[in-house]
């Protein structure tokens, strides 16, 4: 008997909860919800373009991942909700579901399927060939075959990278800095890349000796923390960091940099600069946050959508740069007092010479 | 001979006990799987199904929306229910077996071979976790083994130049070397020291995805001049054939699994070194006693099972993949250990259990694309009906059905076994295996 009263009581809750949560009104139209709809989604609105569909294949990170599969996810949704365009996602929980998940998105007739992640280009590639009456797109990578209806989508982060290195550079106090990454594979280390050469400009036009940690451009070969999942490595690479005296500090790592973040707070005088979105907005850490490297990810999915359900749809790559904002610098938000103006100044001079090709960011991990 | 004399189970006699104590319970478990019923089997999957289709209403935004307002109008809400659990199923059966709703005819038979392209890589890696489990060995390590067969087979397929048929061949052997040599690694450490295969097999998985994290980054081992951690596509000459032509992904791999149920089969019930391995299985003492050199089966158990998970690697990449990641292994050491367990162990159990796993895979990426329900349901499935199968009494009183034994006392008997069990573990008798 004893064992029975708290599963009566906790059932009784269960219960009550649910009841009170079931009293809600019904709508007062009927949603006449016929078969078509039910498979749907509901998502037929009475927008022109709902013959147009536009669909979404994550790699292992998945929808939720803060980085770029979440960042495509959100341009795609964006997109439905501005053109009324139907659309079909899908996650995929190892290497061996892109091709399966991508063959599914060509069967349920997509008109528009990106990639997400270099690790689809094969699936892409093969999707494009197979299928010349249908368009593709895929992020961070470009196909091996360039085929005529898949684009490729890439960043060239490294420029908007060398913003936030110089920036970092001049607002150290302890005149270290430091980045790490997730895994070394080319779209984490163009950042770093970028990131190194804003500090070394940094001294050499101010004569100064700000130094870097976690990343040599020359060798190549730096810290990470091995993965995009483990918060807590993130923490320990950058309490080290934080015990060599660097004060502003760069994580490369998708959610991994959270853990970067807490880190910093804990510390108190560091900052952080975060990666791919606004961190002071899609983070909880807007108070320690100099200022972010955007990567405009979602606004490159709108675009090509857009393209693609006006009947515009070009094989000829995106590469977003400092130029056309498909990369950029974040504003500086709670520090927009701290950063002296000459910096800000310096900053928009910066810019203006890289779009104008006076200085050229290299680094041999930009797409090509 | 004489290595018969440093046996693993009398090493560690005063150290780990407790570990040993867990681990005769794990085999304990393992032999409790084996012997229940395939009714339990099929009544496990029903009950996932169920609890599949709960989650998916629970997760599912119309169904939510209609619960807003059940009071008001009950009807709306099984209506929904009814459509959202019945689209998700038939998708799922549609993307694993047949899809009648596919535009030609090819594309409606293409789920069912969808569904076997997957089970390969399951079916060989299953067999080879199957064997450690038949010889009271628990191997973790399919993944790690998987990974070794799978980067061994890939650095043949794009290194080399040979003939058609050579190339292939070569591929799926250096596949199967790597899985045995990592196998091995964990047999000969069991054998000579008694290090518990259990720790190794798992440290040797972290080795394993490390050491291929590093070749990727090796300029001589991707060879294809970029710097992403992929290594260059196989030759067409190492690649598993088609079976079905263009269009469908069917690969000889599936003939190689077929035939790799026989061999266990033979080898396990028919053959000297087979009975060996059972015999460590069920009591190694009284298989020393008999005169079986026990250190060496021990080795040759997981050397042969690591090679059948490096063939599965192979397979799997050879087969689908043909290019190596860092992701090639997936979840498929860990979802090979799961179709061991649902197949008891037994060469035709854990082929059709690959199949179903296989099934649900294929079922999976339909069903998330055509419903956009969620790909994870589909793991829960897997889980729910080993999770049921490992405990029968729990599925039995499901479905009120009577205990085999007779008896409808199972917790009393239970506790009597446990108290044996304890009781035994407490004596410093090196026999550890009271489980009858």
């Amino acid at each position: 008997m004893r064992s029975f009263t708290p599963k009566a009581l906790f059932s009784l809750a269960a219960v009550g909860v649910l009841a009170l949560s079931a009293c809600g009104e019904a709508p007062e139209e009927e949603p006449e919800e016929d078969d078509a709809a039910a498979e749907e989604n509901g998502e037929a609105q009475a927008d022109d373009n709902s013959d147009f569909t536009a669909c979404l294949v994550s790699d292992a990170g998945g929808w939720d991942d803060q980085s770029f599969n979440e960042s495509a996810f959100t341009g795609l949704q964006n997109a439905i909700e501005d053109f009324g365009i139907e659309s079909a996602t899908a996650e995929s929980s190892s290497d061996s579901d892109f091709g399966p998940n991508v063959d599914a998105m060509v069967q349920q007739g997509c008109d528009l399927t990106f990639g997400v992640g270099f690790l689809l280009e094969d699936a892409i590639d093969e999707a494009a060939q197979e299928n010349p009456d249908l368009s593709f797109g895929i992020i961070d990578s470009t196909l091996p075959s360039e085929p005529d209806n898949g684009k490729p989508l890439v960043f060239n982060t490294s420029e908007a990278a060398y913003l936030a290195g110089y920036v970092a550079a001049s607002m150290s106090e302890t005149d270290t800095v430091a980045t790490f990454g997730g895994i070394q594979i080319p779209s984490v280390t163009v950042f770093m890349d970028g990131f190194a050469d804003g500090v070394d400009r940094f001294n050499e036009d101010n004569d100064a000796d700000v130094s870097l940690l976690g990343w040599d451009k020359e060798a190549q070969d730096g810290s990470f923390s091995g993965d995009f999942d483990d918060q807590s490595a993130g923490r320990a690479l950058t309490e080290q960091f934080l015990a060599q005296d660097a004060d502003i500090i760069m994580p490369v790592a998708g959610p991994v940099g959270l853990g970067a973040a807490g880190a910093i707070e804990d510390d108190g005088d560091a900052k952080l600069i975060w990666v791919d979105t606004d961190g002071y907005e899609s983070t909880d850490y807007g108070d320690i946050i100099l200022t972010s490297v955007l990567k405009q990810i979602a606004q490159a999915v709108y675009d090509t959508v857009e393209e693609g359900a006006a009947g515009e749809f070009t094989a000829e790559p995106y590469v977003g740069d400092l130029e056309n904002e498909g990369v950029g610098l974040a504003p500086f938000h709670d520090f927009e007092d701290e950063v002296p103006d000459e910096v800000k100044d310096k900053i928009e001079e910066l810019t203006a010479e890289i779009i104008s090709g006076e200085t050229v960011v290299e680094s041999e991990n930009a797409p090509q | 001979m004489s290595t018969e004399k440093k046996n693993n189970d009398d090493a560690p006699a005063a150290p780990g006990g407790a570990l040993k104590e867990a681990e005769s319970r794990l085999h304990y478990a393992v032999r409790e799987l084996s012997q229940s019923s395939w009714v339990i089997t099929l009544l496990s999957v029903v009950v996932a199904l169920v609890v599949g289709a709960l989650l998916i209403l629970a997760t599912n935004p119309q169904v939510q929306a209609t619960t807003g307002y059940f009071f008001a109008q009950p009807g709306d809400f099984f209506l929904t229910s009814f459509e959202v659990i019945r689209d998700a199923y038939s998708a799922l059966f549609r993307g694993a077996v047949y899809d009648w709703q596919a535009a030609t005819p090819d594309r409606a038979i293409r789920p069912i071979t969808e569904t076997l392209v997957n089970a390969v890589p399951l079916i060989l890696a299953g067999l080879g976790i199957a064997i450690g489990f038949r010889s009271g060995m628990l191997n973790i390590g399919g993944q790690g083994q998987i990974i070794l067969g799978a980067t061994c087979a890939a650095f043949i397929g794009y290194a080399f130049n040979l003939p058609v048929g050579a190339h292939l061949l070569l591929a799926l052997v250096g596949g199967a070397l790597g899985g045995a040599i990592w196998g091995g690694i964990a047999g000969v450490l069991k054998a000579k020291t008694g290090a518990n295969e259990v720790i190794v097999t798992i440290m040797l998985n972290n080795i394993a995805l490390y050491l291929l994290a590093w070749l990727l980054r090796q300029q001589w081992f991707v060879q294809t001049g970029s710097n992403q951690p992929i290594a260059a596509p196989v030759e067409d000459s190492a690649r598993l054939f088609g079976l079905l032509g263009t269009g469908f992904r069917l690969h000889a791999g599936i003939l190689l699994a077929i035939a790799a149920t026989v061999f266990v089969w033979w080898l396990l019930e028919r053959s000297t070194l087979g009975f060996e391995f059972r015999a460590i299985g069920e009591n190694p003492d009284a298989a020393r006693t008999a005169g079986i050199n026990v250190p060496k089966a021990t080795a040759l158990v997981l050397i042969i099972g690591g090679g059948l998970c490096g063939l599965g690697g192979a397979a799997h990449l050879l087969g689908t993949e043909y290019r190596l990641g860092a992701g090639i292994a997936g979840t498929l050491g860990f979802d090979a250990i799961t179709v061991a367990l649902l197949g008891r162990s037994k060469p035709l159990g854990t082929f059709l259990a690959g199949v179903l796993f296989g099934g649900l895979r294929a079922g999976g990426v339909l069903m998330q694309a055509q419903t956009g329900t969620p790909i994870d349901i589909v793991l829960v499935l897997q889980s729910v009906i080993v999770l049921l199968i490992a405990a029968p009494p729990l599925v039995r009183a499901i479905f009120f059905l009577p205990n085999p034994d007779g008896t409808a006392k199972s917790p009393r008997r239970r506790r009597l076994k446990d108290q044996q069990a304890a009781e035994a573990a407490q004596e410093p008798a090196p026999t550890q295996e009271v489980t009858k």
